[in-house]
């Protein structure tokens, strides 16, 4: 039983990480319909902010708490920077281009994003300081449970529930459902879309940005390449739950995220995307739209 | 218009085509041609970049000296990223530029794609550091030689370690799904079971670059595996060996060569200590060692890179054959690398029948107070 | 002129990047030695480069503007090659010339380059074959490595198992590719575009994780080596030979492809794909069967994968799962969307330039991935049809007296 809960706990804490990066592809493809092949560099960059900041102020001797929450900002910040960047540079133009048009500019974004931050940097992996600190309530559970399991669980559920109010009672997430509902429409009742696909970006950037910060913070180094296979794996999440729909990422993140767990522990770690992948290909051909999505009838 | 395009694509391919048509003059061999082969940019540059140096400084001393037999030696640096089509194309263009000897290539998967080309065209070829055990014994390219020991030699080594020194009985292997980890864990596993001493509870790889190695860390704890024996390189290694740290998990942490670099204690920090990797034999006593690292240090104002040692004595091994041999053939050159002993960095070495350089071994090292050292 | 509100907006992006760019470009810290290392000439470099830049974008964008404005009155003109592509007069001597090059080529060059050559004009047909499925029948497939990796590895375990020829396999390696876009595309099919995509993807990873993990099978990462290249009525062959020999078996497939590939264009088949891409409903509507269609699509695609495969295999004489990646998947679809979706012309020229680009950058060593990454979003933002892009197929009477009638002077 206690091997059970272990992978379960190792399934959630995984699939927290993958929702965090899965909103992002969502919500831009809820309302832009572009799969931002980009995203996984976001989280990246988001990673590698926090890691200079932090590694920078440690050095000048801030206490723990302090270096925490700067870094989490200024890596928020910074992603979101390069979120809105990216999409006005890369997508905008293209809003009215061929369908693929978009995607070859986002996988291009993609490479070139990777190699600036291995150029800039460096192509080693690099010690990503202890940010969680192990708690001492923790100890006695930590063989299960972790005190960065915990603190990554505890702070995604926190962020969706502040995005689901976000979503729901603002203007600006008014605005994004009504945008995601039907452009045209949402353009004559005063919406204004470029603001919104712009807010899109950016709020999606700084959910990478936090998931960056954890994840680096709990498996402890960082480089270049580590915003590919994640962003593959939370894009595949994105689209298990139903992209373009928030619930959605969450639920397919978290199903992916156990999937994968319990695989390697019951089965095997060799075949581990495998599983990953044929999970997501069985969904598909049962639920064409994903776990939550919506399925749509085009009407002539 | 018809004209003025057709004008522009000849004058277009022209211009291409003597672009490229440069290197091909110059057959005539009034030189010793020695090709540098392997990885020189991308991910893997790091572990081909040295051996360019070694081969550099190698061939200026011998240029120094008045060449071979009279002849200068010519050094051809080709890039092959460690990928097999790029190592075909390299390899080809090598041949085509009259190469007599190459010094490569760095990974075995690209070696082992381009050494057809070599052997058809007759080429004598040392890698530094190819490691794959059938690059050799295959006997399938009597033209391979290498001055690094084969992968099952050193999980030979560390599976003796293991069950010898440390007395493990229940043994994880653990590997990377890549080329090399996964083979160097293959023959773990099988001399293992060879041995009958201990058992293999568990035999599984890692995605690398996954987000969180939480499941496989606790599966280890589930098997009840007292020793983990990892094939694969340090950034795998080092996060298994924190997330081992975080779980609360005694076991003892063995891997090899792609982890016994000082990268793996930077990254792991305190958790490294304690973990034990196979690495080539310590040559520090050996004079030809200090005197190489120091011409490294002299030439490029830092300390040399991976395979340094062994891409240095290949090159060494290399030209004295050719100087005994007092040919470019290859036969003439592969019975002087079997017959004659030569003096470097790795020890005075010569190399049996199929390729494998006589008197280069693995040692076992630990980490201790942040720097690895050699178990006595 | 150049009005000063423009310079006042470079300004202000020059600023925006300066605080974009500041923590990855000026700081760098070692956190062993734990010393802060602050670049800040690197931060005046990007002002001022992104402040030319924006300007250098504004004035070509004026420019492009200016020129569609004129355009517009003077109908649009077709690009160059288009024109060219469209009169036999010139068309003929055009493809006789490329021809000869294309046959002259081994004799002209090294054996390096008639290597490197053979592998772009592979990449020419594997470009083709996405070009089905992607450009001409508008599904987005980014795991069609997964098709090329299976005709790898057919010759590989055929030739190792039962010791099967290259000739033998050549078929042989296109059909199972078929065959397996057949059994792929039957339950995927029915996806729409953008899920297609994700699992086209999952597929292609699959694949290579299976030959990598299933070692009894595939032997795993470390890969077949010794492959035999093709024969030649038993004759052995030197190695030059063997490469020119290979070169010329491409070059007839390049010739084959683009032949077979043009007609399907033109095909009932070809035209059923290209209306499916703009309007599914209205194809049903029509009598056309989605799912046939679609699936002769997917697996038509796949066998062109298969044999390049077939020929990847017999050219390197080695194989292993690290040469079927993901990106192998986007470096296709790249040439595809480069080069002008649904153009057999733009796909040519996409693969050659993406192909023999980076071996002829090898100067620009590790600033190369980051050209290219610019490169193909560049591209993109500024010619998002693709260098030559597919003129749609349009009738138009040559009458009377319609002023439309006096397009091809």
């Amino acid at each position: 039983m206690d091997y059970f809960i272990e992978l379960l706990f190792g399934g959630l804490t995984r699939g927290s990480i993958y929702a965090l990066i899965a909103l992002g592809y969502t919500m831009v493809y809820g309302i832009i319909g572009l799969i931002n092949f980009a995203h996984g560099e976001i989280y990246m960059i988001g990673a590698f902010t926090s890691f200079i900041v932090a590694t920078v102020l440690s050095i000048y001797g801030f206490p723990l708490l302090a270096i925490v929450v700067i870094a989490a900002v200024a890596a928020a910040v910074w992603s979101s920077a390069y979120g809105f960047t990216v999409e006005k540079l890369a997508y905008r133009p293209l809003r009215k281009a061929p369908r693929l048009a978009p995607l070859i500019s986002a996988i291009g974004m993609s490479i070139f994003l990777q190699n600036y931050v291995l150029l800039a940097q460096t192509s080693d992996f690099l010690p990503f300081p202890e940010l969680i600190p192990e708690f001492a309530f923790m100890e006695p559970v930590a063989h299960i449970v972790g005190s960065s399991d915990m603190v990554i669980l505890v702070t995604t559920a926190v962020v969706m529930v502040a995005l689901t109010c976000l979503i729901k009672f603002t203007k600006i997430g008014k605005a994004m459902r009504a945008t995601a509902q039907d452009k045209t429409m949402a353009v004559l009742v005063g919406v204004n879309v470029d603001r919104v696909i712009s807010a899109t970006f950016i709020i999606g950037s700084a959910l990478a940005a936090i998931g960056g910060l954890l994840i680096a913070s709990h498996i402890g180094q960082i480089n270049f390449y580590i915003g590919f296979l994640a962003g593959i794996k939370a894009f595949t999440a994105a689209v298990l739950g139903g992209i373009g729909s928030i619930p959605g990422a969450v639920l397919g993140s978290l199903v992916l995220g156990l999937t994968e767990s319990f695989a390697t522990g019951y089965i095997s770690s060799d075949y581990e995307d495998v599983f990953a992948f044929s999970l997501l290909v069985l969904i598909l051909i049962f639920k064409p739209s994903g776990l939550l999505g919506k399925a749509e009838t085009k009407k002539v | 218009m018809q004209s003025g395009l057709k004008k522009k694509l000849l004058v277009a391919a022209l211009s291409l085509g003597f672009a490229m048509a440069v290197p091909v003059a110059g057959m005539a061999s009034d030189t010793i041609k020695l090709g540098v082969a392997g990885a020189q940019s991308g991910d893997l540059a790091s572990y081909g970049l040295p051996t360019v140096k070694a081969a550099e400084l190698v061939v200026a001393m011998y240029n120094a000296k008045g060449g071979i037999n009279g002849k200068k030696v010519e050094l051809l640096i080709e890039d092959d990223v460690c990928k097999p089509e790029v190592a075909t194309n390299t390899a080809t263009k090598l041949v085509t530029d009259g190469v007599h000897v190459v010094l490569g290539h760095i990974c075995s998967g690209a070696t082992k794609a381009a050494l057809p080309i070599y052997k058809e065209a007759g080429v004598v070829v040392m890698s530094p550091s190819a490691t794959n055990p059938g690059l050799t014994q295959s006997g399938d390219y009597p033209n391979f030689f290498r001055t690094i020991a084969s992968d099952d030699a050193q999980a030979q080594t560390e599976v003796d370690f293991a069950i010898n020194v440390i007395g493990s009985k229940k043994i994880a292997v653990v590997h990377d799904k890549g080329d090399y980890g996964k083979g160097l864990a293959e023959f773990a596993k099988k001399f293992i079971e060879e041995s009958g001493k201990a058992e293999v509870v568990l035999f599984e790889g890692v995605t690398p670059g996954a987000v969180d190695y939480t499941a496989i860390v606790q599966k280890i704890k589930r098997k009840g595996a007292d020793t983990v024996i990892f094939g694969g390189y340090h950034p795998e290694a080092s996060k298994i060996v924190s997330m081992i740290k975080k779980k609360r998990l005694k076991v003892t942490f063995i891997s090899d060569d792609g982890v016994k670099d000082d990268t793996f204690i930077k990254v792991a920090g305190k958790n490294a200590e304690g973990v034990y990797a196979s690495g080539p034999n310590d040559n520090s006593a050996n004079p030809l060692s200090t005197e190489a690292i120091d011409a490294h240090k002299k030439a490029y104002k830092e300390d040399p890179g991976a395979f340094y040692e062994n891409a240095y004595s290949a090159a060494l091994a290399l030209l004295n054959a050719i100087e005994k041999a007092g040919s470019t053939d290859m036969d003439a050159i592969v019975k002087a690398l079997q017959t004659e002993k030569v003096d470097t960095p790795v020890g005075k070495i010569h190399f049996d029948a199929r390729g494998d350089a006589v008197g280069v071994g693995f040692a076992m090292y630990v980490v201790k107070d942040g720097k690895y050292v050699e178990v006595k | 002129m150049f009005p000063v509100k423009e310079l006042k907006r470079s300004a202000l992006i020059s600023l925006w990047f300066a605080f974009l760019t500041f923590p990855i470009m000026v700081i760098k810290v070692d956190p062993i030695e734990r010393i802060v290392h602050w670049r800040w000439d690197n931060m005046f470099f990007i002002a001022f480069g992104s402040f030319v830049l924006s300007i250098l974008a504004k004035v070509f964008m004026i420019q492009k503007e200016r020129r569609a404005s004129r355009k517009k009155r003077k109908i649009a003109a077709e690009p160059l090659i288009q024109r060219i592509a469209r009169e036999p007069r010139f068309l003929y001597p055009l493809v006789v010339a490329c021809f000869a090059f294309g046959v002259s080529f081994p004799f002209l060059f090294s054996t390096y380059q008639t290597n490197i050559m053979t592998t772009a004009l592979m990449y020419v047909v594997l470009g083709l074959g996405l070009n089905i499925v992607v450009g001409v029948a508008g599904l987005l497939d980014l795991g069609y490595v997964a098709f090329y990796a299976v005709g790898a590895y057919s010759y590989a375990l055929l030739n190792l198992n039962f010791d099967m020829g290259f000739w033998a396999v050549l078929p042989i390696g296109g059909l199972l590719a078929a065959f397996l876009g057949v059994i792929l595309g039957f339950p995927v099919l029915r996806l729409r575009g953008d899920y297609l995509a994700i699992v086209t993807l999952g597929f292609g990873e699959i694949i290579r994780l299976v030959l990598e993990n299933w070692n009894a099978f595939s032997q795993g990462p470390s890969g077949i080596a010794n492959i035999p290249r093709p024969g030649f009525f038993g004759m052995e062959m030197t190695f030059a030979g063997g490469i020119t020999y290979i070169y010329y078996i491409v070059l007839v497939l390049v010739v084959i492809t683009i032949f077979v590939v043009n007609r399907l264009q033109n095909s009932r088949l070809g035209r059923a794909w290209l209306a499916l891409r703009e309007d599914e409903i209205a194809c049903q509507a029509m009598g056309i069967d989605k799912t046939k269609t679609k699936l002769i699509a997917f697996s038509l695609g796949a066998f062109w994968a298969g044999f390049v495969g077939v020929l990847f295999a017999a050219k390197t004489t080695f194989v292993n799962p690290a040469s079927f990646t993901f990106l192998e998947s986007a470096i296709i679809l790249s040439i595809v969307v480069l080069g002008g979706m649904g153009s057999i012309i733009g796909v040519i020229v996409g693969a050659l330039i993406l192909i023999l680009l980076p071996e002829y950058l090898r100067a620009l060593s590790e600033y190369r991935m980051l050209a290219f990454g610019a490169i193909l979003v560049i591209m993109m933002v500024f010619k998002p049809e693709g260098i030559i892009s597919n003129v749609r197929r349009s009738y138009k009477f040559k009458g009377t007296n319609t002023p439309e009638g006096e397009i091809h002077e």
